[in-house]
């Protein structure tokens, strides 16, 4: 005996919209048993990590918070995965562009003026792009993994930062602790809503909007889906996927760019070595959560991130291990993509017929 | 009668009736096959004859609808190709699987059921291997070997389980003839040692070269059996074709041929990949108001051509020339611009992208063709459907609900689907590579009659085809490609299936050559 996958004709519509719902549900499950099995009260758990910072305002905020890059990021890796270009790097893209953004108030405290942080964005989204096009690059001349040189940089990147906030970088007047100096007004993302978000929240929900529209209405979005389903079919329609990979890449890592520009100008105003929490890596899952559509990648971004606080929330009032909240994404990816290939494929059992040698009748 | 003449030899194995359908298509029908011991048996046949199919189902791979197989007089069901190798049948075949980042003696561990110690495993290979004048150096990595060495692994794999019978699907056509020459000295070597060979090949001289007997599969049926030695590669063809001259629908009304619409020009490429055909010096002007024909076996270099002549592989500027504009390094867009029209051999995957819907598959080729599918980079979703609708009716293809998924349309449907769109365009030059395979008559019937009436109307047609009954049907003029070489394209009225046969069987390879 044994399992096959057998493609099915037809993507039922329906399962597709379910398929997050029933991964988040596996998920909470798979929590529970953990919760249970590392000796603590399952239920009491799952409401700790999954809905008590829905009652509070301001962990609610600060959910937003966290999932604003995580939205923002998901959006431009989705464009990528939906043209099969693996970019894994987003992680380094978000600190390049982050540093690219800081070197203005950090290179230049006083230039203080209107056109201070809109620079600073440009040039956030500048360096994210620059960083994402490498990996483009020896993926088109040199036939290169993306996966592999993407991931690669992203260590190249987080070396960098650390240099520069013990190094160069570092605030003269800051006793010597690894992280540069505060950023001036000008150069710090306006609060919106008078609380912990900073306009970086609206920033992100328009551009996720503007993407869902180019995916769904636009050439672009067609070619992009093309390449993604069946490259030969895009050549022959005379869409190039070298040029799709520079695209793809480029506008992934200018958005993670971005993010990265806006984490530092919004909460933090300042560089320093932990700028993420692993954002790039956590907006994969927010990708594929999200259907690789931006509408739902706005809510899966709010799904990771309340894995985020919620992690907190459950090991500072239950004293659980703080690597949970890694494991629930990772159980989280683990069950979308699961689901997924039963959207596209059916199991079936497979018997073996009895080796021919002994047996001489049909 | 032809069993009587071979009646002295042991019967290794004997195939009775065997069926096999697939949906409407019936693979083979009732096929009887019987291989000698010692005996270098060819199966010939058209692609699509069936010969796949039946070797599939005495490597069990396929299971038989009916019919049985008898080995060495008793009856077996060989229900996977391990049950098959226990039994004594090997298989080489026509693209490896090896492992590229492996050894030689890695892959072959893989594949063996109990390979025992690597180090005696790789001194068998060493020893097996020179015996049989394929040497092989067992620590070799596969992906710095050249496609000769790499078949040499498959075959000793094959003979380290010391097989009875190995089948070799057309095992030269990756070969250079020196290669192809060493391979025969090692058939006739295991031949003389009693181990049977099925052999599939199109090169007719390979055949009539090493070959003891023969047996011809036509449309699924064996339609002959022969001693290859008392033939010629003429007489071969023809069985292999089918004397039979289908009814000529085209040549009734002769056509209005104008100013040439589509030239190639000497267009010579290199090939990509060790799979692929190099393209050599290919000359042909196709007029307006005529449909050309290119015959030939496949993988003699039609996708590659192809590829050339849509633009997806590009090539120098001046060997190709759509009404008379030169843009053999023009992008597919430019082309279609200039009114060219493309239909690929693989419907799905390349003609169209299986998890669209029909109405986007029609964005996909039309979308810069002046059919107002896009405005200021918006695709018009109410365009593309009022097309695909249109379309639909147009060419009478039948989906279960409205606006479905390539992939859920029948092989027929869809080709008319994708044949459809670009007829609708009413182009000035349509380039078709197997307009009608897998298609039900119904369906090809339509489709070669909707050709027809587009080169008539004043359009250029180039037809690729494997199809000699559908060539003559609607070819006023023919070309054969074989090893990526293509023969002059003569008027259909001058030609017959034994002169395409030859042609096919390497003529005009040997017409290249010589211009």
């Amino acid at each position: 005996m044994r399992l096959e996958l057998v493609k099915r004709k037809e993507r039922s519509h329906k399962m597709a919209m379910l398929s997050p719902i029933i991964a988040i549900g596996l998920t909470a499950l798979a929590a529970a048993i953990i919760f249970a099995v590392s000796g603590h009260n399952p239920l009491e758990g799952l409401y700790k990590f999954f809905v008590e910072p829905l009652t509070q305002q301001w962990s609610l905020q600060a959910t937003i918070a966290k999932a604003t890059p995580l939205v923002l990021i998901g959006c431009g890796l989705a464009v990528c995965y939906l043209s099969n270009n693996w970019n894994i790097g987003a992680e380094g893209q978000f600190i390049v562009g982050a540093l690219f953004g800081s070197a203005l108030p950090i290179l230049l405290p006083d230039f203080e003026s209107g056109a201070t942080l809109p620079l600073m964005l440009v040039f956030g989204a500048l360096g994210g792009a620059l960083w994402a096009l490498i990996p483009a690059v020896l993926k088109n001349w040199f036939n290169t993994n993306e996966i592999l040189t993407s991931l690669m940089l992203v260590y190249v990147a987080s070396l960098m930062l650390d240099y520069l906030v013990r190094g160069p970088w570092r605030d003269p007047d800051g006793y010597n602790f690894p992280e540069s100096r505060m950023f001036s007004d000008a150069a710090t993302m306006p609060d919106v809503f008078g609380g912990t978000m900073s306009l970086s929240t609206p920033i992100t929900i328009v551009i996720a909007l503007i993407l869902a529209v180019v995916l769904a209405k636009t050439l672009k979005g067609f070619e992009i889906r093309v390449m993604g389903e069946s490259p030969r079919a895009g050549s022959f329609a005379g869409f190039s996927a070298k040029r799709l990979t520079l695209f793809s890449f480029a506008l992934a890592g200018g958005l993670a760019g971005l993010a990265g520009t806006m984490e530092v100008s919004g909460g933090l105003n300042q560089l320093l070595p932990t700028i993420s929490p692993g954002y790039g890596f956590t907006a994969i899952i927010v990708a594929f959560l999200g259907r690789l559509n931006p509408i739902g990648i706005i809510i899966a971004g709010f799904v990771l991130a309340l894995s985020y606080i919620g992690g907190e929330g459950v090991q500072s009032a239950m004293g659980v291990s703080n690597k949970i909240a890694s494991v629930i994404q990772g159980l989280l990816l683990f069950f979308v993509l699961a689901c997924d290939t039963l959207i596209l494929y059916r199991i079936r059992l497979v018997s073996h017929h009895a080796p021919a040698g002994e047996t001489s009748h049909v | 009668m032809v069993q009587q003449t071979r009646s002295g030899m042991d019967v290794l194995l004997d195939a009775r009736g065997l069926t096999k359908r697939f949906g409407d298509i019936l693979a083979n029908d009732k096929v009887d096959l019987v291989i000698n011991k010692g005996e270098i048996h060819a199966l010939l046949g058209e692609n699509g004859a069936g010969k796949s199919t039946l070797v599939k189902m005495f490597y069990g791979s396929l299971e038989p609808d009916g019919g049985e197989i008898l080995w060495q007089g008793q009856k077996v069901s060989i229900g996977n190709p391990a049950a098959a190798r226990e039994l004594g049948i090997g298989m080489v075949f026509q693209h490896f699987s090896l492992f590229e980042a492996l050894t030689v003696v890695e892959n072959i561990a893989l594949a063996l059921p109990n390979p025992g110690k690597m180090t005696e495993l790789a001194t068998r290979i060493e020893s097996v291997s020179v015996d049989y004048g394929l040497p092989l150096n067992p620590t070799d990595i596969v992906a710095d070997l050249p496609v000769g060495i790499r078949q040499r692994i498959e075959i000793v794999r094959c003979l380290l389980q010391e097989p009875q019978l190995i089948i070799m699907d057309e095992p030269t056509s990756v070969l250079t003839p020196q290669e192809a020459d060493l391979l025969f000295l090692t058939l006739q070597r295991l031949a003389s040692e009693g181990c049977a060979v099925l052999y599939i090949s199109h090169r007719l001289e390979e055949v009539q070269r090493i070959c003891h007997h023969a047996t011809i599969l036509r449309h699924g049926k064996v339609v002959s059996e022969c001693n290859p030695a008392n033939e010629t590669p003429a007489t071969l063809a023809s069985m292999m074709v089918g004397a039979d001259v289908a009814s000529v629908s085209a040549g009734a009304q002769k056509p209005q041929v104008g100013e040439i619409r589509l030239e190639l020009s000497n267009l010579s490429a290199k090939a990509a990949t060790p799979f692929a055909t190099a393209l050599n010096s290919i000359s042909l002007g196709l007029h307006a108001g005529e449909v050309v024909a290119i015959a030939g076996v496949a993988g003699n270099g039609q996708g590659e051509l192809f590829d050339a002549i849509s633009g997806e592989m590009p090539v120098s500027q001046e060997m190709v020339r759509i009404d008379g504009k030169s843009c053999g390094s023009r992008s597919i867009t430019w082309r279609r611009r200039q009114k060219a029209a493309f239909v690929p051999e693989e419907r799905l995957g390349h003609g169209a992208v299986p998890g669209l819907k029909l109405s986007q598959n029609i964005v996909l080729t039309r979308h810069a063709t002046g059919d107002k599918l896009t405005g200021s980079g918006f695709v018009s979703t109410a365009r593309a459907n009022a097309l695909e609708k249109h379309i639909k009716q147009e060419f009478d293809v039948r989906m279960s609900h409205d606006d479905p998924e390539a992939r859920s349309l029948s092989g027929g449907n869809l080709q008319k689907f994708v044949v459809g769109r670009e007829l609708d365009r009413q182009p000035g030059v349509l380039v078709v590579n197997q307009p009608t395979w897998g298609v039900d008559a119904g369906a090809a019937a339509l489709i070669r009659q909707a050709l027809i009436d587009l080169a008539r109307s004043g359009s250029a047609v180039l037809v690729i085809s494997q199809d000699l009954d559908e060539i003559f049907e609607i070819a006023d003029r023919i070309a054969v490609i074989s090893r990526g070489y293509l023969s002059a394209a003569e008027p259909a009225a001058d030609m017959n299936r034994e002169r395409v046969g030859l042609l096919m069987a390497g003529g005009a390879e040997a017409q290249g050559e010589v211009a």
